[in-house]
């Protein structure tokens, strides 16, 4: 809802699509159960249609359609290589977020509390955490991943137009989890080249 | 009059003492049914007012009602009082009262297990509740992950309390649920053919055979992460070879399939309640049963679901996405069957069909916000939001509570005796409905906008004020509605005529009883030839009383029923259960007693309750069997049957086989974990690999063979009436101990790797079972020398054989999963 970037924007297709449908299917079984209490049953039913119909084929149809839809959404929202590709590291700990950019010279550039992103490029977001399992996740912008001990987990995320994005932990992480969380900055180009510049933090 | 003569004598034999002696000896099923499901609603009660307490928090911004202490206390004790200590218990009570009625039988396969897991119950949720009220309650989550529950993060007591008092729980959990599966399998009345049996039979045990392959990985969890807390056992610690993703994957591999085992009783009540309300039969029986036999299969192949997140291959999400969303298809047929089983008859508008509207109203919109969070792109939208709080309770309440509500006004009479009079249950239910969709539909779209699970407070300025502050009002409004049943309820109890039998004009033989039921349920056991007794014999009831049915006459004091062939239903032998006994109260206070010492880190006094348990599990198989043989005895009809101290495949033997199959699952999990270990933990391949010598490899593997071997010469001489002669299998069972015990003490340190723990954990396992091996032969031995075993009477023997087997079997493979690899290498 309110998405601010293209896999926000995928992820809020497929709410609409799947609402829509299950609306009408909610409205359907409705239906049939509201008009059994009309109709004067004779108990000649057949089983055939109802289960064979209702129960197996009209799901059937339905979820493998989702299941298509859902799976090529999926692959576009994976993490690919290309060449304008930024990378950052997330790194989470209790309670605290620190995002790590390596510059084009080697040297790296952290900001605590604030992940500063271009507009209109895609992000790799690399999660680690230095204790327990948190979670990355920034609602208009993309899903979420967790970070965890000892893996490397990549989210990629891409915000359309420059602006500011709430971030939060989204896995329960002990008593300061609800407190745990950061703001996203998204760049427009001038702003990025301040920013990795070291100016514009 | 001969009804009344019966009924004297009968309950003469299988009554309760009055007063505190017959509260703490009864064995009885109706008891101890009743006992489960008021306890369970207690439970319910509390978790309720932890319910209340969260909305109360997050009905404002900024709220300082609770601290995040207090409130990571709330939200799960929540969680694991409605899952451990509500749910299941309820549907076991109810199922434990209600099965042997249904199926025409006077008890449980094993009372006295049915007694033990009731008090394991009520002593394991008691000290869950004790941690509460002292402040100390587990405050990591109702899925408790690692790190976070481990021993850096949480180093007090309180995800002790929920280790071991869930642990025990599920003791009480996976008994219950064999001597359940062995009830509908043997106990039944004669004819009753697996085709025949009433439909929440079907869903029953499906749902307890899940839980005998689901509960185990969450047991074996629980074990590890203790022994990880308790000495440091690096089982989830990355930087010993361990791996925190393993908690979860044990934890899901129950977790999913948990929500199955909770819904399909439910389905149960509503595929038994609905044709009745809707004066038909069940449209598509067999259709029902495919439907719920495939569930249970399928929800063991969608656990990663939970996991979508946790950075695993697109195409594996694909795979478990394509079951999770699978799975909606057999709840599918559930629903149109139901639908045209409504279209086929003349429903009618009484309290259990109002209820029922309501399941299908919530429970409908859960599935298909289930099947929206079953797709992974919008499942990492939704994971761990406010979306999925909402699409749980719809699940859970619509799939749930809405059937245990309308069972509780379908059955009423059944436990009262009385006529339901008041209308109250009407405005119940519609406080409930509307409390219940305000407090979750919206919750929907603020989890949708950001609002993640767990957190206790919110900035005022994001929005959700008016979100949260409606759910909250939802809240209480929900709960003046289960108030209100409550009172409707209790009023029913005391103020309401008798009522007439069988009220609703249902067809299965729980009705054909007086009620409230004596405690032996019938005067004698019915001959069933179809799927509606009641309908098909219209005077059965009363003939029943009258003691025209088989055992209609009470025999030396026998608490006698029938067993049955298991698909057939065809008359087989004799069941003598055992009485009323204090067995089952010691035997479970000692478990407790276990369970307390590691709480209170006491582990050098741990092998005390160890060893009076195994003096009472020797005491509690010992009481049963007879020193000659009876042959077969008239049953009425002019047919005969043996007792089952005389046949080869008593309850006992079929017991035996459902708890090796949970017991197996825990194994193949442990396995599990060790292959994930090796494979995906970031610390491997470890520093160091086993270097225990071939010597107790080569001795071991030859002690299984002689003792499987040793087990068989054991059998065949007392077919032949040769006595039993264990000496073999006794000299393998002590040299596989030996060999087993030498690989121990050449084991490395299992605190330094997660590697050397899994090997510790597995030798220990392979030793646990090679003693339980030996003591059952040591057992039979002695009993034979006592008199009680004949060629005919040979069940112990096959029963100790079985264990023998699984000890053997699983000690080779364990030695094999050890030696293996470290041999290759």
């Amino acid at each position: 809802m309110d998405p601010a970037g293209p896999s926000a924007e995928a992820i809020n297709s497929i709410w609409w699509a799947m609402l829509a449908g299950a609306a009408a299917i909610f409205l359907l079984v409705g239906g049939l159960l509201a008009w059994a209490f009309v109709r004067r049953g004779d108990g000649t039913v057949s089983a055939r249609t109802w289960i064979v119909g209702g129960g197996l084929i009209f799901p059937t149809v339905v979820l493998l359609m989702l299941l298509a839809y859902g799976l090529v959404i999926g692959e576009r929202l994976l993490p690919r290589s290309g060449p304008d590709v930024v990378e950052v590291e997330a790194r989470s700990s209790r309670w605290q977020w620190t995002f790590h950019h390596r510059r084009a010279d080697g040297s790296v550039l952290s900001t605590p509390g604030v992940l500063h992103i271009p507009a209109g490029r895609p992000v790799d977001v690399v999660l680690t955490t230095q204790d327990v399992i948190h979670a990355f996740w920034v609602p208009r912008l993309a899903g979420k991943m967790d970070a965890i001990p000892g893996h490397r987990n990549v989210l990629r995320i891409e915000a359309g137009a420059p602006g500011t994005h709430p971030g939060i932990c989204a896995e329960y992480c002990g008593i300061g989890h609800a407190r745990h969380s950061f703001r996203v900055v998204v760049h427009d180009e001038a702003g990025w080249a301040r920013f990795l510049a070291g100016e514009g933090a | 009059m001969k009804a009344l003569r019966l009924h004297r004598a009968f309950e003469a034999i299988w009554g309760t003492p009055r007063g505190w002696r017959g509260t703490v000896c009864s064995v009885n099923h109706s008891t101890l049914g009743i006992r489960l499901m008021v306890t369970a609603f207690a439970f319910f009660l509390i978790g309720g007012v932890l319910a209340m307490l969260i909305r109360a928090q997050l009905a404002t911004p900024h709220s300082a009602f609770v601290g995040p202490e207090a409130y990571a206390q709330l939200f799960t004790m929540h969680g694991s009082i409605m899952m451990f200590l509500f749910a299941i218990p309820m549907f076991e009570g109810f199922a434990i009262y209600m099965l042997p009625k249904m199926l025409g039988t006077r008890d449980f396969a094993f009372p006295r297990l049915t007694a033990y897991g009731w008090w394991c119950y009520l002593f394991g949720g008691s000290m869950l509740l004790v941690a509460m009220l002292a402040g100390l309650a587990p405050d990591a989550g109702w899925f408790m992950y690692t790190p976070l529950s481990s021993k850096p993060y949480s180093p007090g007591i309180n995800s002790d309390f929920w280790l071991l008092g869930i642990t025990f729980v599920e003791i009480s959990a996976i008994v219950t649920a064999v001597d359940i599966v062995v009830t509908i399998l043997k106990m039944r009345a004669p004819g009753m053919s697996l085709d025949k049996m009433p439909l929440f039979a079907w869903y029953m045990l499906v749902t307890t055979m899940m839980m005998l392959v689901g509960f185990p990985p969450l047991i074996l969890g629980s074990i590890l992460l203790e022994l990880e807390r308790a000495f440091g056992w690096p089982f989830f610690d990355v930087t010993r070879g361990g791996d925190s993703l393993l908690w979860q994957h044990l934890f899901w591999l129950f977790g999913h399939p948990e929500v199955y085992i909770i819904f399909l009783p439910a389905a149960g009540a509503v595929s038994t309640i609905l044709p009745v309300m809707a004066r038909t039969a069940i449209l598509g029986y067999g259709w029902i049963v495919g439907a719920v036999i495939a569930l249970g299969f399928l929800s063991f192949g969608l656990w990663v679901h939970h996991m979508f997140t946790v950075g695993i291959p697109h195409m594996a999400l694909a795979f478990f996405s394509a079951a999770s969303t699978l799975v909606a298809i057999p709840t599918g047929v559930q629903i149109f069957a139901w639908l045209g089983t409504l279209w086929a008859g003349r429903p009618q508008m009484k309290m259990p069909m109002l209820y029922l509207i309501g399941f299908f109203i919530v429970f409908v919109m859960g599935g298909l916000t289930g099947v929206m969070v079953a797709v992974v792109p919008f499942d990492w939208q939704a994971h761990d939001s406010a979306f999925v709080t909402a699409h749980l309770h719809y699940v859970l309440f619509g799939g749930f509570v809405f059937p245990m509500l309308a069972a509780a006004y379908y059955w009423l009479a059944h436990f009262t005796g009385r006529q339901y009079q008041y209308r109250l249950g009407v405005s119940a239910f519609w406080l409930i409905l509307i409390g219940f969709n305000l407090t979750f539909l919206q919750m929907h779209i603020v989890g949708l906008l950001g609002q993640a699970r767990r957190i206790e407070t919110y900035p005022a300025e994001i929005g959700w004020t008016a979100y949260n502050l409606v759910s909250s009002i939802g809240g209480f409004i929900l709960a003046f509605g289960i108030g209100l049943f409550l009172i409707d309820i209790l009023l029913q109890f005391f103020h309401a005529p008798k009522s007439k039998r069988n009220p609703w004009s249902a067809g299965t033989l729980e009705w054909g009883m007086t009620m409230p039921p004596p405690s032996y349920n019938i005067a004698s056991i019915p001959h069933v030839e179809g799927r509606e007794p009641l309908h098909d014999r219209p005077d059965l009831a009363l003939s029943l009383a009258r003691g025209e049915g088989y055992l209609g006459e009470p025999r030396n004091g026998w608490r006698e029923t029938l067993a049955v062939g298991t698909s057939s239903g065809k008359l087989d032998h004799i069941v003598v259960l055992p009485g009323n006994t204090t067995l089952p109260i010691w035997t479970a206070a000692v478990t407790g007693s276990f369970f307390l010492l590691m709480l209170l880190k006491l582990y050098w006094l741990t092998p005390l309750p160890l060893l009076a348990l195994v003096a009472m599990a020797w005491r509690w198989a010992w009481l049963l069997g007879r020193k000659e043989d009876v042959g077969a005895l008239p049953i009425g009809h002019a047919q005969s049957a043996p007792t089952h101290a005389e046949v080869q495949d008593p309850p006992g033997w079929w017991g035996s086989i459902f708890l090796l199959t949970a017991d197996g699952t825990f194994f193949v999990s442990l396995l599990f974990g060790y292959a994930f270990l090796w494979t995906v933990a970031p610390a491997w391949p470890p520093p160091q690999l086993f270097d225990g010598g071939v010597l107790s490899l080569v001795t071991g593997v030859g002690a299984t063979a002689l003792a499987v071997i040793g087990a068989r010469v054991a059998s065949r001489r007392l077919q032949r009436g040769n006595g039993a002669g264990g000496g073999m299998v006794l000299i393998g069972l002590v040299l596989l101990i030996a060999a087993l015990s030498m690989a121990i003490l050449g084991a490395p340190s299992p605190t330094e790797h997660a590697y050397n723990a899994v090997v510790a954990v597995l030798l220990a396992y392979a030793v646990f079972h090679a003693a339980i091996a030996l003591l059952m032969q040591v057992f039979v031995v002695l009993r034979a020398r006592a008199g009680f075993l004949s060629a005919r009477r040979s069940a112990e023997l096959r029963i100790a054989q079985l264990w023998t087997d699984y000890a053997a079997g699983s000690a080779a493979i364990v030695l094999l999963a050890i030696y293996v690899p470290a041999l290759t290498a």
